[in-house]
């Protein structure tokens, strides 16, 4: 059962007090968008075995909607940020480049 | 024959004799018993019958390993089964009964079975009861489920007596396990200032090493743990708690502790057991070790026992389980248990050591009193049937020839040490064969690791696989400081506490005894007894091709009963790695998965049972429908009234009254449920405008508008009223059941797309009391309560008004959702009671009725009006319902707008709402389907459409319904055939209704009767 | 004021602590930025700080709670919402805040005794020792099932607040997990001399 550090209230949340969102960073897809692009708005997730960046709410605390980094095998945190954002910050992408050297290259 | 002895007993109190039964006959023990001692100390060496063969079975164990001890226990409202004897206190009254037994215990019809076992081998149900297939359900599982499995589940209609409860704990460290390495970890962190939080899972502190003798720091380990346990009583960051197991250690540090409070005094106030939640910084795992047992024919005779819990009994419990006990081992630990039973006045008449050159100090010890020790024996087979009359002896290296016959009423059995590494398993630990302790241990370097990435769980003492006392305090004393300085304290250096002990001769891996045994004496050596699982079984699972571990465990099912193969794990595997000629390393584990022993139900559901099962959400006016005998919808978490039946009447007959009463003069809806979210500031428009699919921006303050809310795939969400309530503020009506997650809804999109406009939410539900007034005579009720201008003129249909009504501050919408003239009144929540009997009391003249959620449904559907969750189901664009109307065309972007130009989306057969009335005026049954010609490629009759709502109209004196068809509007006054609710089976054809279809609107359809 | 109930009005129940439903209390959510314009103004209108990130500020019969970053929630009493309401709106026009009456929205309990962290470590995850909750926080939450917020307001008592439709469950939850007998002596270790140690240790 994780523990998330919630940025927006600082408080660190049990997994049952947040909600899962999915996966982050995806851009909307609107009217003019072709059928491809609505279709990998709308449905086509990578769901990765080892680094992934999610949103999840703090419903049962402040309310507010983050952004998490962790891997989804050793669920390390590699850290928790701001919803209001259109990538991660340096900081965490450095985090994970030092604990992923390999996918760091690859990159 | 088992007995207790004249003296000792380090746990049982002589001066308090309790009384028991077991299976109805009256037994005696001391307090400070286990059910398990005090049955021995009885002579019932008998306790159960085995889950296929039903063999007698007897004790094993003396703690949470046992496979064979499992007792119905209690009776009524607090029976149990499943429940093991050796961890059972004993108490006043206790009542327990064995189980899986046929007509009686020291007879059993099942062990029919143990003749035929040679028929029932691994993979036995799955290879035998495949035809013919129809036979599974009526004659196989019935018949194997009477003769097969353990205790009886309580009768559904007893009620658990007890209560339970959770408790959330936050520590630095947590240390599972309170034998003399817990306690030594638990002293080191401890002094570091840390909050230390210790459990043992037993009714005392100390472990096995008091029972195992040994000096640390110059004392008995009893007097030491005594000592080391009022240090730790006094320190303020320490908590321990007794009788609270380990039970299983997950991500980020959490942990769950099992707490048995009153299992030992049932009936005592308080709750029976508590679910410790722990999240700890780091978790220190002192679980210790258990004693495997060993393979050789007849190892499960009632009287074979492992040679630990011997000494359990004779220490612990002053019991002794037999009076002539043959030690049979691999290892010089077992010597102890020979020495102890010498000693304490018993007779051994012979140590089988596997080893050929026997063991070292012990071993020379126990020949100083004068034990006869054979080096290079071990047991054929043992004698008797229902307990133990004497063992075959013979050469360990042969096929089991038997040398000699030595009589004996017990065998106290060795095969070495396994460490309990169950919790540093669950959540990820890895573990490395140890060649010369013959177990799998923690491998330090890949430990579960926390949210840092580091790790989080330190293996303390033998469950380490440091099976020595110095070496087990010295692992300890070095964990306790790992732990503090992983949370980044810092510790002074302090001495590790020296103990001192017999040295041990190296054991040696006996996996078979013997080593060549016999095709007959393989099919009686038991590997798991509690599922009944031989050697031969394993072996045949590797020639049949399950090399894996975990296909050969699922094949046999060994290691899948309750005890999770505690004792036959290792052996299973070693036997396993034999077959298959692979080292055992590279055979593996199977996984080890939480809880370390079955935790009750009631644990895991703490305090939800009964009223608090779950929250169930209440209006302000929930008392008034319970004190009038509402029959109850159920709404999400909400209970809504369905109907108000008068006495005598049924829920059908008052559903038809209230909609008569409402559409001829006045009804009365308690509304409050409906969501109601606020949504305000300077982009508010902007955001509404992509929230729904209407054009709410340029509604006019003062006026009120139904909108449509759809996800990003296009299909409809959820609907409502929006209400303009001023230049920058909107309330946005949400169904009942949708609030929370339209809020939720909005929210997302507010924090997470468009997070530069400036728009603030509040949900809003729970502030009102929202109550529906509704009938020919609704504006006649409201201006005899007084207090505002609710004319056509002053408040015309689709607008709201704010003033005060009876005195009250209301907010009067002039909404309606059955057609009839209809307002709906938000009052603060505080005065939603006062208001209704103010409604109520001024209503009387012109009858008016309260109504339910079925009336409502009713009234909405003669209308026409869609219900989410009816005419929806998460598939149904706005488009499919006739609702285009609701749909905006000028927008250029609203939410599910680009995936409803897809081209399914734009399909012109797509299945569309339309009315449907059978031809005989009869009720549809809802969800059936409108069947169409031939079949599909499964060979399923074609359809197309299905009945979304269906009812009884008494305003129309028929039945109605309203469904989706495929191109439904164009065909108007076609009759389509409807599965009908009663299919006769017999028959080849479906029993269909004919109906046909019409426009969803019945009643009024010019609206006429809701704007005047 | 008869026409007035407050959600669970005059329930009560005495155990390891006592839980009691608090008469109607005015409560004024506020949604705004708390920043340095907003929280002077605030500050001139209410006579009262504005509180750190999980914590409150209380003056007389009046406190200011943080919710959330951009959340503030007013207690007050009942009949000065009004008032308030209407003093707040003539303060902040033109600025870009919601200011709403949820008076009626939530159940109001306070919880005292000696047992108080023990007896809310059963229903909610939030670290409730006395060093990692302290008199003056305020900590949102789970209460078992629902959603709640807590406010200390000293060692051995709480104000806790849960929408109104779920105050009959909170209620429940909390008056059986206080029912004695169900003793843990976790943070509120003192107890144990008191009885019987040897049960514990």
């Amino acid at each position: 059962m994780l523990i998330l550090h919630c940025p927006c209230c600082g408080v660190d949340a049990a997994e049952i007090e947040l909600a899962p969102g999915g996966e982050a960073h995806l851009t909307r897809e609107g009217p003019g968008s072709s059928d491809a692009a609505l279709e990998a708005y709308l449905f086509t997730r990578d769901n990765p075995r080892g680094v992934v960046f999610e949103r999840w709410r703090h419903a049962y605390g402040c309310g507010k909607w983050f952004l998490a980094a962790r891997d989804s095998v050793t669920m390390e945190v590699y850290g928790t940020y701001s919803a209001q954002t259109h990538a991660p910050p340096q900081e965490i992408l450095d985090r994970i480049a030092d604990r992923h050297p390999d996918r760091a290259k690859a990159l | 024959m088992s007995t207790r002895l004249a003296t000792g007993g380090r746990f049982t109190d002589r001066g308090k004799q309790i009384g028991f039964t077991f299976n109805g006959r009256r037994f005696t023990g001391f307090q400070g018993d286990t059910l398990a001692s005090a049955l021995l100390a009885g002579d019932q060496i008998l306790v159960g019958r085995s889950f296929k063969y039903h063999r007698p079975r007897g004790i094993v164990a003396s703690g949470s390993e046992e496979p064979n001890a499992l007792v119905g226990l209690g009776q009524g409202a607090r029976f149990e089964p499943d429940q093991r004897a050796t961890t059972t206190e004993l108490f006043d009254g206790l009542v327990a009964e064995s189980q899986n037994h046929w007509p009686s215990l020291a007879f059993d019809v099942g062990e029919i079975n143990a003749k035929l076992a040679r028929f029932l081998p691994a993979g036995f149900y799955y290879k035998t009861f495949l035809w013919p297939r129809a036979f599974w359900k009526h004659i196989y599982e019935p018949v194997i489920r009477r003769s097969a499995g353990l205790g009886k589940a309580p009768h559904p209609e007893v009620r658990d007596a007890d209560r339970y409860e959770h408790f959330h704990a936050h520590t630095d460290v947590l240390i599972v396990g309170g034998g003399v390495a817990g306690l030594q970890a638990a002293r080191n962190a401890a002094r570091a200032g840390v909050q230390v939080l210790l459990l043992e899972q037993t009714a005392h502190w100390g472990g096995r090493t008091p029972v195992d003798g040994g000096t640390i720091e110059g004392l008995a380990p009893e007097a030491w743990v005594t000592q080391a346990v009022a240090e730790l009583a006094a320190l303020d960051n320490v908590r321990m708690r007794l009788r609270c197991m380990g039970a299983g250690v997950y991500d980020h540090g959490y942990a769950l502790g099992y707490e048995r409070l009153t299992d030992h005094k049932p009936g005592a106030p308080g709750p029976r057991h508590r679910l410790w939640r722990i999240r700890a910084r780091q978790i220190i795992t002192a679980t210790g070790a258990l004693e495997r047992p060993l393979s050789f024919a007849g190892n499960d005779v009632p009287g074979v026992m492992l040679a630990s819990a011997v000494r359990d009994y004779v220490v612990n419990y002053g019991v002794a389980p037999g009076d002539r006990t043959v030690v049979v081992t691999n290892n010089d630990d077992a010597y102890r248990t020979a020495i102890l039973i010498k000693t304490s006045g018993l007779d051994v008449p012979a140590i089988l050591d596997a080893r050929p050159m026997g063991g070292g100090a012990l071993m020379q010890q126990a020949r100083d009193l004068g034990i006869r020790v054979e080096p290079g024996r071990g047991v054929s087979k043992v004698l008797g049937g229902a307990r133990v009359t004497g063992v075959a002896v013979c050469d360990q290296a042969g096929g089991g020839s038997m040398l000699e016959e030595i009589p004996c009423d017990a065998v106290a059995m060795s095969g070495g040490w396994s460490p309990v590494v169950h919790l540093w398993s669950h959540c990820g630990g890895k573990l490395t064969w140890d060649a010369d302790g013959a177990f799998f241990r923690p491998d330090p370097s890949r430990a579960p690791t926390g949210a840092d990435g580091t790790p989080f769980v330190i293996v303390a003492g033998s469950a380490n696989g440091h099976l020595g006392l110095q070496e087990a305090l010295c692992c300890a004393d070095g964990a306790g400081k790992d732990a503090v300085e992983a949370i980044g304290c810092c510790l002074e250096e302090s001495p590790v506490p020296k103990a001192d002990a017999v040295a041990e001769a190296p054991l040696m891996p006996v996996w078979l005894m013997p080593q060549g045994a016999r095709a007959d004496l393989r099919m009686k050596a038991f590997l798991d007894y509690q599922n009944d699982v031989k050697v031969s079984d394993i072996q045949l699972a590797a020639r049949e091709g399950y090399e894996s571990v975990e296909h050969a465990k699922r094949y046999t099912t060994l290691g899948m009963a309750t005890d999770q193969g505690k004792l036959s794990n290792i052996h299973g595997l070693a036997i396993l790695s034999d077959a298959l000629g692979a080292p055992i390393p590279q055979v593996g584990t199977t996984t080890f998965r939480p809880p370390y022993t079955p935790i009750s139900f009631g644990a895991i559901a703490g305090e939800a049972r009964d009223a608090v099962f779950q929250p169930l959400r209440r209006t302000a006016m929930q008392d008034w429908h319970e004190a009038n005998n509402a029959a109850w919808e159920i709404v999400g978490q909400w209970r809504r009234p369905y109907c108000y039946p008068r006495p005598g009447e049924s829920r059908h007959a008052a559903v038809n009254r209230e909609i008569n009463a409402t559409r001829e003069s006045l009804g009365l809806l308690d509304a409050s449920t409906l969501g109601k979210i606020l949504v305000k500031g300077p982009d508010a428009g902007r955001f509404l405008d992509m929230m729904y699919t209407n054009m709410m921006s340029t509604l006019p303050v003062g006026k009120c508008r139904y909108g449509l809310m759809c996800n990003e795939n296009g299909f409809l969400m959820d609907d409502g009223v929006v209400v303009r309530l001023s230049e920058d503020s909107w309330l946005c009506h949400t169904t009942s059941g949708g609030a929370d997650h339209v809020h939720a809804h909005m929210e997302d999109w507010l924090q997470c797309e468009w997070w530069d406009w400036k728009v603030y939410t509040a949900n809003l539900t729970e502030q009102y009391a929202q109550i529906a007034v509704v009938g020919p005579n609704a504006r006649k009720l409201l201006e005899k309560l007084g207090g505002m201008d609710v004319s056509k003129e002053a408040m015309p249909f689709m607008t709201w008004a704010e003033g005060s009504l009876a005195d009250t501050p209301a907010r009067v919408y002039r909404i309606s959702f059955s057609g009839e003239l209809s307002y709906e009144i938000a009052v603060p929540a505080n005065r939603g009671r006062a208001f209704w009997g103010k409604l109520l009391e001024a209503g009387a003249e012109w009858n008016i009725t309260p109504y339910g959620t079925e009336a409502l449904h009713v009234m909405r559907a003669e209308k026409g009006f869609i219900m989410i969750g009816d005419e929806s189901d998460g598939t149904v664009i706005p488009q499919d319902l006739g609702l285009h109307w609701a749909i905006s065309k000028k927008k250029e972007d609203f939410l599910g707008k680009r995936a409803q130009q897809r081209p399914d989306m734009a399909r012109d057969d797509r299945w569309q709402l339309v009315g449907l009335e059978t031809l005989d005026g009869s009720v549809l049954p809802d969800g059936a389907y409108a069947l169409a010609a031939g079949k599909n490629a499964n060979g399923q009759r074609n359809t197309e459409g299905r009945v979304t709502s269906t009812y009884y109209s008494p305003t129309l004196n028929k039945g109605i319904a309203m469904g989706l068809v495929k191109n439904g509007p164009d065909r108007m006054g076609e009759v389509l055939s409807f599965t009908a609710e009663a299919q006769d089976e017999t028959r080849d054809e479906l029993s269909t209704v004919e109906a046909k279809i019409v426009s969803p609107v019945f009643f009024d359809p010019k609206g006429e009767k809701q704007d005047v | 004021m008869s026409d007035v109930m407050a959600p669970m009005a005059g329930a009560r129940s005495e155990g390891l602590i006592a839980v009691e439903a608090l008469p109607p209390q005015g409560q004024i959510s506020l949604r705004c930025e708390v920043s340095e314009d907003y929280r002077a103004k605030l500050g001139d209108l209410l006579g009262l700080g504005v509180p750190e990130p999980l914590s409150a500020v209380e003056e007389g019969d009046r406190a200011l709670l943080w919710m959330a970053p951009d959340e503030l929630l007013l207690l007050l009493p009942y009949d000065a919402v009004p008032e308030m309401l209407a003093r707040l709106n003539e303060a902040f026009e033109g600025w870009f805040i919601a200011i709403t009456d949820v008076s009626d929205a939530r159940a109001q309990f306070r919880l005292s005794g000696p047992h108080l962290g023990d007896v809310l470590s059963k229903v909610t995850p939030a670290d409730m020792s006395p060093d990692a909750f302290t008199p003056g926080m305020v900590r949102r939450s789970r209460l078992a099932q629902i959603a709640a917020g807590y406010w200390l307001r000293s060692d051995s008592e709480a104000q806790v607040f849960v929408f109104r439709s779920v105050g009959d469950y909170a209620f429940r939850v909390l008056s059986l997990v206080a029912t004695p007998g169900g003793e843990v002596y976790h943070h509120t270790r003192e107890a144990i001399s008191e009885h019987d140690a040897s049960s514990y240790v």
